[in-house]
């Protein structure tokens, strides 16, 4: 069972979240102009570490709010809690946002917030 | 039942000393059973094969033993980190049926189920095949139309399929509560009767010994460490017992695939999520079917050995641990006492689980990749088991032509690409 550190509300039980998967994944806003494989790639490839994963959580029986974990997924610990639209500061959750594959693809090429 | 149009493979077992039989258990009881021939080698790994599967489990196997039968690759290995059949191939609750919407998914489990029927008898192990029949309960009038338009879809695709009543349900499985008055009530279900169990460890065994018997090696506690290539071509495999020279590789590696992948540098639309199951203290048998409810979401059937067996859903969150979180089984615990009171006196056994990977469609991927030689067979989420002969059959097929057959081709990786998903969220019984 994992407790989770809400940013709002203190640590908290597991069955007071929702996991929504992995951060950091931004929308191409010019999808007309990428290719299929690209926009396939954002709507369905997903990072799937073992080890540091960046992810998305939602208070979602408390105060209802996201915020961002970077979570072991091996071990399960919790390595640091950001906010939505930050990036992770500590050294294991910045060396798994830069190494990840999704940094270098069209898709993030072609996201507006980049 | 025996489908004769799939090609089952032959040339294992030939030996008549080495099959199992009333005769060879005769023969062993003389010389006080200490004679029995090892059912594997310990094979260590040679220099060079002409295919290598990474993956010890049923589907590893079942594709070495259909290479080695049906495409006659005999010089062939099967890699496994750990020891055969022990991860998800003997961790899930060994359900096996195919009624399943799409007609493409109907194919290949169907596929499947054909090669169930009769697979004792092609491996010369008893398999513990037991078609009890599947049967998938409605709580609401909304999921019993569904169910009844399911029922419909796969009877057209010639698999058989039947909606029951409340009181035919209660005829079937007399243990089950049909009560109006739970939260949940029974109001009516589906059934496939072809539809059963198999002993997980067995399935395992079997194809082990079957595919050894032909020559090819299993090579247990060999850790695969890297993927190695020149340009856009497979060479080899770096191992924790070194280099070995190979052309083709197919990986089957269910809860590990994104990490495969990974080295080998493509990406898969994979997430690795624990399956739970857990077994209650073993009673005298009460259930001799499978019972499965998507709504209060778990599904269960009484093992040989008298254990209760159940199961769920994945948890939320991605995981490589084998462990998962409390509230899975609490919940599934909740849902199997409210259709069976009875099951509130007994206590837990053994509770576990195992790294699964599920795909945004529920459908497996069986598929070449971009770099030659590689295949993957993976995205079985939550299950594989059912599938185990006919994925096999199928990638063996793949890897020996270096082209989908017309089951594998839906299966193929541009799905993602092209979004010819094939939408089986709803076909599991219960939920992913």
């Amino acid at each position: 069972m994992l407790q989770l550190p809400c940013p709002y509300c203190g640590p908290r039980d597991e069955l007071e979240f929702s996991c929504g998967g992995e951060a950091h994944i931004s929308r191409p806003l010019a999808n007309n102009k990428i290719s299929d494989a690209a926009f396939g790639e954002y709507l369905f490839l997903r990072d799937n570490p073992k080890g540091v994963f960046l992810e998305r959580w939602r208070h979602a029986s408390g105060c209802r709010r996201w915020f961002n974990v970077a979570r072991d997924t091996v071990s399960h610990d919790i390595l640091e809690v950001y906010a939505m639209g930050s990036k992770p500061r500590r050294t294991a959750g910045k060396k798994a946002y830069n190494n990840s594959w999704r940094r270098t693809t069209a898709a993030e090429a072609a996201a507006v917030n980049k | 039942m025996v489908a004769s149009d799939i090609d089952r493979g032959h040339g294992a077992l030939n030996d008549k000393k080495k099959r199992y039989s009333a005769f060879a258990l005769a023969r062993n009881a003389a010389s006080y059973h200490q004679d029995w021939q090892r059912a594997w080698r310990k094979a260590s790994p040679k220099a060079s094969y002409d295919a290598v599967i990474i993956g010890g489990g049923g589907h590893g196997l079942a594709t070495a033993y259909y290479l080695a039968s049906v495409h006659g690759m005999k010089n062939i290995a099967v890699i496994e980190k750990g020891w055969i059949g022990g991860g998800n191939t003997g961790r899930n609750t060994t359900i096996i049926r195919s009624n399943y919407l799409w007609d493409e998914s109907a194919s290949i489990y169907e596929h499947a189920l054909k090669l169930w029927e009769g697979l004792a008898q092609d491996l010369n192990f008893n398999i513990m095949f037991s078609q009890r029949g599947v049967l998938t309960i409605a709580h609401s009038d909304h999921e019993l139309k569904e169910m009844s338009r399911r029922v419909h879809a796969i009877r057209l695709n010639g698999i058989d399929s039947d909606v029951m009543s409340p009181a035919e349900i209660k005829k079937f499985v007399p243990c089950i509560n049909i009560d109006q008055s739970i939260r949940y009530p029974v109001m009516g279900g589906f059934v496939q009767q072809r539809g059963g169990t198999a002993r997980h460890d067995a399935v395992a065994w079997g194809y082990a010994r079957a595919a050894d018997d032909m020559g090819v090696d299993i090579i247990q506690n060999c850790e695969v460490t890297g993927l190695r290539r020149k340009g856009r071509k497979i060479i080899g495999i770096d191992t924790n017992m070194g280099f070995i020279k190979t052309n083709k590789v197919g990986c089957v590696v269910a809860g590990h695939s994104s990490v495969m992948a990974d080295m080998a540098g493509i990406h898969l639309p994979l997430a690795s999520r624990p399956l739970q199951a857990l077994v209650s203290e073993p009673i005298k048998p009460i259930l001799d079917t499978v019972i499965m409810s998507n709504a209060v979401h778990m599904y269960i059937s009484q093992s040989d050995k008298g254990e209760m067996v159940l199961g769920a859903g994945v948890d939320k969150y991605n995981s490589y641990a084998q462990r998962g979180s409390f509230p899975v089984p609490e919940h599934m615990i909740a849902a199997a006492v409210e259709l069976f009171p009875f099951m509130s006196r007994l206590r837990m056994l053994r509770h576990w689980g195992g790294i699964v990977d599920t795909c945004p469609d529920a459908s497996p991927i069986l598929s070449k990749t971009d770099i030659d030689g590689l295949y993957f067979n993976c995205g079985w989420g939550t299950g594989g088991f059912k599938a185990t002969p006919g994925s096999g059959h199928v990638f063996a097929d793949l890897i020996a032509n270096d082209r989908p057959n017309k089951i594998a081709a839906p299966y193929a990786l541009s799905r993602f690409e092209t979004g010819f998903l094939i939408d089986e969220h709803g076909a599991a019984g219960v939920a992913h």
